[in-house]
């Protein structure tokens, strides 16, 4: 039984205005009950979490997703094995069901292989925005069916992991470029991958020099600032927006390191642990984007990025003339609209299971 | 820490994560990696946005509903006791902000207003209908805008109608069958019998057994509590077949041994509340608020509040094609639907233009006329006004004429007399006579 509180005054002012009542004087009603309520048909129904990886072939993309997710969602490519590069940017997804303590994840990982690696990138973001819009044009497609579905499946992306190349200077245009245009259709989290080449103070230089870069350009990364909620959310997200991007590291072969098993990279001056705080921030993801943010993560991309992209969609039709079939919807425009189809021809979206590595599973 | 992979079976129980035609595989982790604190997450996300909670109790005048809302929620709400004179139903709501512990319930309590005192009670269920409708057109125009927050909108909408029961003993009234049979699709039923400190025992077994059978018999559909979720299924069961609850409401506090307890006190006893001997209190709280409030807010929203869309989006035109050839036809046919009403307008407009020239024409013309009339009588009037002058003139001239004469004569008449007077003395008298006689 909850401990009796002080209740206030019930009775203070007019019946319309709602009031603060506690309902504890006379005993223990009970509402509480709801939050358990809640967890059960949340685990009953499963959750669903959309992430998307991008950046250039050869930054540990792969891997990461692995190590994040503690089990082969990916086979890692390895260099000389390698398919020869697409010559366009392709998007893979892959989904899984994961389980842990009886609660579900269900969970769908896209990658962008080829992303920045041509001679000429320019528009290599628009096969990726065109691949979110369509998500959430799907979800739009369902939410305004007259009979819709009681559980409207998920696809959106919730996050997007955007890899920096460990260069050690600032961000280059490319990455400028892509972080500007996408920073407003989903969260991006950004990180320099393969942290394993710059050295400690590297590292903080090239963070601050990020975050300089960021702030010029005005790009909002996850945790948005215009978002936070409250005080606490505040003072927590602030601790995490000093130390994004993360420097990460990502392995999922285990090594012993002084008798314990553990995921790490190993070369010949030693071991990288990944889950060593001070070797690298892999924890740091991983709890953002897991332990405690990924329903924030949800809540973000449905009540905000997807009412936006709605927002422009209900006005866009209002603007277009009438006539037969004036609503052509496939692929929704880019943000910069060009009149045609949306996802050039070099796009193709597809469901994708590495066709040598269904057997290992 | 190591988790297993579940490859089939429970697959088909979370219904929503397997698409058809879609490879979903599940793979096994090979360390904690820990999303198992996900639903926590959740939790607290809903926590600090709060819940919210819409009770309607339905029920004639004096059945005790605010005083069971104060009992179930252990606190005093406001409002005074309704009076049997209303002249029609109406609907009294109330918020209220509840606290205990973390968490924070916006709770609304709406009551009918004197249903079942009016002599004609045919149309005693519509305005509570209609208040229901105007909740979840409420919602709806919320969700269809293009710029909304659903996220913060306040949900309105009501999750649960306690069906108040007079405890007559015998059976349903036909009001109550009536009303149950209009609310059943639209909202959670959950009758209840009040006072039932008025039944003895064993006529409340009969009551409800006889209430149930008239229910099941009129095809009113009451809110069973669900039994599917294996945790629940249990005490959900056994409590589907208490229903309808006998309740007993109090809010004072009677020692009773050596506890203080909700009772009412009779002379040849006292009924205890919380005791589930005495009355069914007890198991209405618990389902209402401690096993089911969720499932009741989410049985409103997917089940009564998407018929209700349905049906109106319906009944506005909107028609889900074929993905093929329309897909959005929603934006589509409001498109033309709005194009219609702006044609419509149109149209009226120029109607309203027209006949306003009309009429503009028809009271030029009027004026016109009253215009010349005026003209026509002042020109009579003048004329008039001229022939009188003239007629006056002639008078005038005639007198004048007269005058003269006179005046002529006058003169003439002197100069004889003054030449008479000459003439001879005798002949003066006669002409004086004369004269006197002329005159």
């Amino acid at each position: 039984m909850d401990p009796l509180r002080q209740s206030p005054s019930p009775s203070s002012s007019r019946a319309s205005s709602p009031r603060t009542l506690s309902c504890e004087r006379l005993g223990y009603v009970g509402i509480e009950a709801v939050l358990d309520q809640l967890k059960i048909k949340a685990m009953k129904m499963g959750f669903e979490f959309n992430i998307m990886v991008v950046g250039q072939s050869g930054l540990g993309k792969s891997t990461m997703v692995n190590t994040l997710f503690k089990s082969k969602i990916w086979k890692s490519t390895m260099p000389g094995l390698r398919v020869p590069m697409p010559q366009t940017l392709q998007l893979h997804s892959v989904t899984h069901v994961i389980e842990e303590n009886g609660v579900k994840l269900k969970l769908t990982v896209t990658d962008t292989p080829g992303f920045g690696d041509q001679i000429n990138n320019d528009k290599c973001w628009d096969p990726i925005l065109g691949y979110i819009n369509e998500q959430y044009e799907r979800y739009l497609q369902e939410e305004i069916l007259i009979t819709r579905q009681r559980h409207i499946p998920d696809t959106r992306v919730h996050c997007c992991i955007y890899f920096v190349p460990p260069t050690g200077h600032c961000l280059r245009p490319l990455d400028l470029e892509f972080l500007q245009r996408l920073c407003r259709a989903v969260n991006v989290v950004p990180v320099i991958a393969r942290a394993d080449s710059l050295t400690i103070e590297e590292r903080e230089a090239f963070r601050h020099r990020i975050q300089d870069d960021l702030k010029t350009h005005s790009i909002e990364v996850y945790p948005q600032k215009s978002f936070d909620e409250d005080v606490n959310d505040k003072i927590l997200n602030n601790k995490i927006r000093e130390r994004i991007p993360f420097a990460v590291v990502g392995a999922d072969r285990e090594h012993m390191v002084n008798g314990r098993c553990v995921l790490g990279r190993k070369t010949k001056w030693g071991i990288i642990e990944v889950e060593n705080m001070a070797h690298c921030e892999f924890p740091l993801l991983r709890d953002l984007l897991i332990r405690s943010h990924l329903q924030d993560l949800k809540d973000i991309t449905h009540n905000v990025h997807y009412e936006n992209y709605r927002i422009i969609r209900l006005k866009e039709s209002h603007a277009l003339p009438q006539g037969p079939g004036w609503v052509n919807l496939a692929p929704a425009p880019p943000p910069a609209p060009t009149g045609t189809r949306a996802s050039p021809g070099p796009a193709k979206m597809c469901r994708w299971a590495e066709d040598n590595s269904d057997e290992d599973f | 820490m190591e988790a297993e992979a579940n490859s089939g079976s429970p697959e088909d129980s979370w219904a929503f994560i397997q698409r058809p035609g879609e490879g979903c595989r599940t793979v096994p982790l090979a360390g904690h990696v820990g999303f198992d604190s996900l639903p926590d997450q959740l939790v607290n996300k809903s926590v600090s946005q709060g819940f919210c909670f819409n009770i309607l109790c339905v029920g004639e005048t004096g059945l005790g509903k605010s005083t069971l809302m104060d009992t179930l929620f252990n606190t005093k709400f406001e409002g005074e006791p309704a009076t049997h004179t209303q002249p029609g139903v109406q609907l009294r709501s109330n918020t209220y902000d509840l606290q205990e512990s973390n968490v924070g319930l916006k709770l609304t309590i709406v009551s009918t207003v004197g249903f079942g005192d009016q002599i004609n009670k045919e149309d005693s269920y519509k305005p509570i209908v209609e208040f229901i409708d105007a909740q979840f057109e409420a919602y709806l125009q919320e969700e269809l805008k293009i710029r909304r927050v659903l996220h913060t909108y306040h949900d309105s909408r009501i999750h649960a109608c306690l069906y108040f029961i007079a405890p007559t003993g015998h059976s349903l009234k036909s009001l109550d069958l009536v009303t149950m049979k209009k609310l059943d699709s639209k909202v959670n039923i959950i009758p209840i019998i009040a006072k039932s400190d008025a039944i003895s025992k064993s006529e409340l077994t009969k009551f409800k057994i006889k209430i149930t059978s008239e229910l099941v018999n009129n095809g009113v559909q009451i809110y069973q509590f669900p039994t599917d979720d294996e945790s629940v299924a249990e005490i959900n069961g056994t409590m589907n077949a208490h229903l309808p609850f006998a309740v007993i409401g109090s809010t004072e506090e009677l020692k009773i041994g050596n506890k203080m307890m909700k009772a009412r006190q009779y002379p040849w006893g006292t009924v205890q509340v919380e005791n589930e001997a005495h009355c069914d209190f007890v198991k209405l709280r618990e389902m209402l608020i401690r096993v089911n409030m969720e499932d009741l807010r989410e049985q409103t929203h997917s089940r009564h509040y998407e018929l209700y869309r349905r049906c109106k989006l319906e009944e506005m035109g909107f028609k889900d094609t074929d993905p093929d050839s329309k897909p959005f036809s929603l934006q589509e046919t409001y498109e033309a639907k709005r194009n219609e009403f702006l044609g419509e307008l149109q149209k009226k407009e120029e109607e309203m233009r027209q006949m306003f020239v009309q009429r503009v024409k028809e009271k030029e013309a009027e004026l016109k006329e009253a215009e010349k009339e005026l003209h026509e009588k002042f020109d009579r009037l003048k004329k008039l006004h001229q022939d009188e002058k003239k007629k006056l003139e002639d008078k005038k001239k005639s007198l004048d004429d007269e005058v003269n004469a006179f005046k002529q004569r006058k003169t003439a008449a002197e100069l004889l007399q003054s030449q008479g007077s000459q003439a001879g003395g005798s002949q003066t008298l006669k002409r004086d006579k004369e004269k006197k006689n002329f005159f």
